[in-house]
């Protein structure tokens, strides 16, 4: 893993803010009052128990999920029912599933280059070129050709994060993005995450990877039950959890 | 503890009773007591009727002549199919027009074949010209009434050409019909939710043949007598929406089959509605469910002949009237076996290009 940057100033630029954000599956009160502010440039790692929401909260962010009460503001674009809104988010915000979720009937190349046309309306000889230098990016540009079914889980995830740049978010939620990958492949899954944010990208990383956490995160938040337990900045949540959930939860996983 | 010599062990060949011919024979037809008897006793009703068969069909069958006469009777008689061939395949339609239907054929067949041969150019275009154009030219060819051409009543089509027409236009409208039905039964919408389940379960529920008798029969006595809507017309819309019910069941099989995530991969990237289903998910879903849709395709093709009961003269029912004909009496199993043979035909290159499509999308998913 290539080797922190120097602490950095964070920017002021607020991108993603949630006040009081609360969200029900049914009769499950899954979220329970979020506030949380991400500034421009923010690397913030959210840990905690199966169950405990941490997808949940992400994934209201491009409004995969729907919130009940509260707000959700992103590049100043309030969260609601109005379509027109949340397209604007999603094309702000890129995403990468723990399972990947490429479009196994296209090409990779196709994959990447599927919403530059279709959303961003750009020719295709432009979107093509874009996506190889992405693509070139995460240095798999050589299976541009290939099937998602013919790559390996590390290829296949580092596609999807070509898939999600080619469409220039200013934000990228991460959802366990190595959970599903065999232990050898996990790092060069890694290695480009940390690429990213060593170049200035806003990342929201759902992950139990500690050691990328501490390489990269500006802040760690701990949920357990629905809520914000735990915020620090790394070496200090690592070292010297304060709650005594937090420190149930690193005994378990470190 | 122990550490194992790691030499490299050469590729050594499998074992020759695995492969070539007796490995062949060994696994599949051999592999057991109980599959070498059922072996042993299938081969023995082959070899019992293959050869039966062959001989009426082909060695002693008569094929040449005019009149039941020229038939020796010892094998079939294919003279009474070859004397009335053009009336099978034709129906009433005058005979100085036959060129007109064998024009528009060989037009969709070649559209098609365009559409349907890999690595042909400019198929959006064919595809353009297939889609609209070729039904207004379709349309005056059959008909007439235009450049020319005088017009031909649909009551005198008939035969093979009645049964190929109800068929293609029967698929083409069916399946779109079928995906926007089956994507209107899983929308969130109320609206679209329920007419889309209404239609379907109607059209399901009742029998084709009552489907076609009230096209028939019922409906001239509720719609004002100055409207006269064509009987053919009025059959191949009854046939579309009963197949399209049919057909949005099985799309929306292949719908279900697509895991969440590829929803939520394109949501996330920004697609819209449409998109999401043009792009993403239906060509997922259409490749899921090609047996299905093929199978429902085939039904259609041999629903045709129950035109029969609205006095429409599809292939099997022109063959049938011809066994009623006082100087061809007891050639029916000839002419079954003829109308047997053509739909096989037609029904068996479905099945086989349809497992060429599998093949060729079949991308290591």
């Amino acid at each position: 893993m290539t080797e922190r940057q120097d602490a950095k100033q964070i920017s002021t630029e607020v991108m993603v803010e949630l006040r009081g954000v609360h969200k029900w599956y049914g009769d499950f009160h899954v979220l329970k009052d979020i506030n949380l502010k991400v500034f421009k440039g923010e690397r913030i790692i959210i840990c905690g128990p199966s169950g405990c929401g941490k997808s949940t909260l992400i994934r209201c962010m491009n409004r995969l999920e729907e919130h009940q009460r509260g707000d959700i503001i992103v590049n100043g674009v309030t969260l609601d029912n109005d379509l027109k809104g949340i397209d604007q988010v999603r094309r702000n915000i890129g995403m990468v599933f723990q399972q990947f979720n490429l479009f196994p009937h296209l090409t990779v190349l196709e994959n990447c280059c599927l919403a530059p046309i279709w959303v961003q309306k750009k020719p295709r000889r432009e979107a093509e070129a874009i996506a190889l230098k992405y693509l070139e990016r995460v240095q798999i540009a050589n299976q541009a050709a290939k099937f998602p079914g013919q790559l390996s889980g590390g290829q296949q995830q580092r596609v999807a994060i070509a898939r999600s740049l080619c469409m220039s978010p200013s934000i990228m939620l991460f959802d366990e993005p190595t959970s599903a990958l065999d232990p050898e492949m996990i790092k060069e899954v890694l290695d480009v995450m940390v690429d990213l944010a060593n170049e200035g990208m806003t990342m929201l990383c759902v992950t139990h990877e500690m050691g990328f956490a501490k390489t990269v995160a500006d802040r760690v938040l701990f949920m357990d039950a629905g809520e914000i337990i735990e915020e620090n900045e790394p070496h200090a949540f690592f070292d010297n959890p304060l709650s005594e959930r937090t420190k149930l939860f690193l005994s378990q996983i470190l | 503890m122990a550490v194992y010599a790691h030499s490299p062990h050469a590729d050594l060949p499998p074992p020759k009773s695995t492969v070539g011919v007796v490995g062949w024979l060994k696994k599949n037809l051999f592999s057991t007591p109980v599959n070498s008897a059922l072996t042993i006793v299938a081969l023995t009703f082959l070899c019992w009727t293959i050869p039966r068969l062959i001989e009426w069909a082909l060695i002693n069958a008569d094929w040449l002549g005019t009149t039941r006469e020229d038939c020796s009777r010892e094998g079939a008689c294919w003279v009474f199919v070859a004397v009335r061939i053009k009336q099978f395949l034709f129906g009433f339609y005058p005979g100085s027009e036959y060129w007109r239907v064998v024009l528009s054929f060989s037009l969709v067949g070649f559209l098609v074949a365009w559409l349907l041969i890999e690595k042909t150019p400019r198929k959006g275009f064919v595809a353009f010209l297939t889609i609209f154009v070729y039904p207004v030219i379709a349309y005056i060819l059959f008909y007439g009434g235009a450049f020319g051409l005088p017009v031909v009543e649909t009551h005198r089509w008939g035969g093979l050409m009645l049964t190929l027409i109800l068929a293609t236009i029967g698929m083409f409208c069916a399946l779109p019909i079928g995906i926007i039905l089956a994507l209107g039964r899983r929308s969130s919408m109320p609206i679209a939710k329920s007419v889309s389940i209404v239609f379907i379960e109607f059209w399901r529920g009742v029998p084709l043949i009552t489907v076609l008798f009230m096209s028939s029969v019922m409906l001239p006595i509720f719609i004002p007598e100055e409207v006269n809507i064509d009987k053919l017309l009025r059959a191949i819309i009854g046939i579309i929406f009963f197949e399209s019910a049919y057909m949005a069941e099985v799309v929306r099989g292949g719908l279900q089959a697509i895991p969440r995530g590829q929803y939520e991969a394109a949501e996330a990237l920004g697609l819209s509605y449409w998109k999401t289903m043009l792009f993403i998910i239906l060509p997922q879903a259409l490749k899921l469910v090609i047996p299905g849709i093929v199978n429902t395709f085939n039904a259609l093709f041999m629903d045709t002949t129950l035109v029969l009961i609205i006095g429409l003269f599809d292939f099997l029912a022109v063959m049938q009237s011809a066994f009623a004909d006082p100087k061809w009496l007891g050639f029916s199993v000839e002419g079954y076996v003829f109308v047997a043979l053509i739909y096989w035909i037609a029904c068996f290159s479905m099945s086989r290009y349809s497992q060429y499509l599998e093949r060729k999308l079949h991308t290591g998913h």
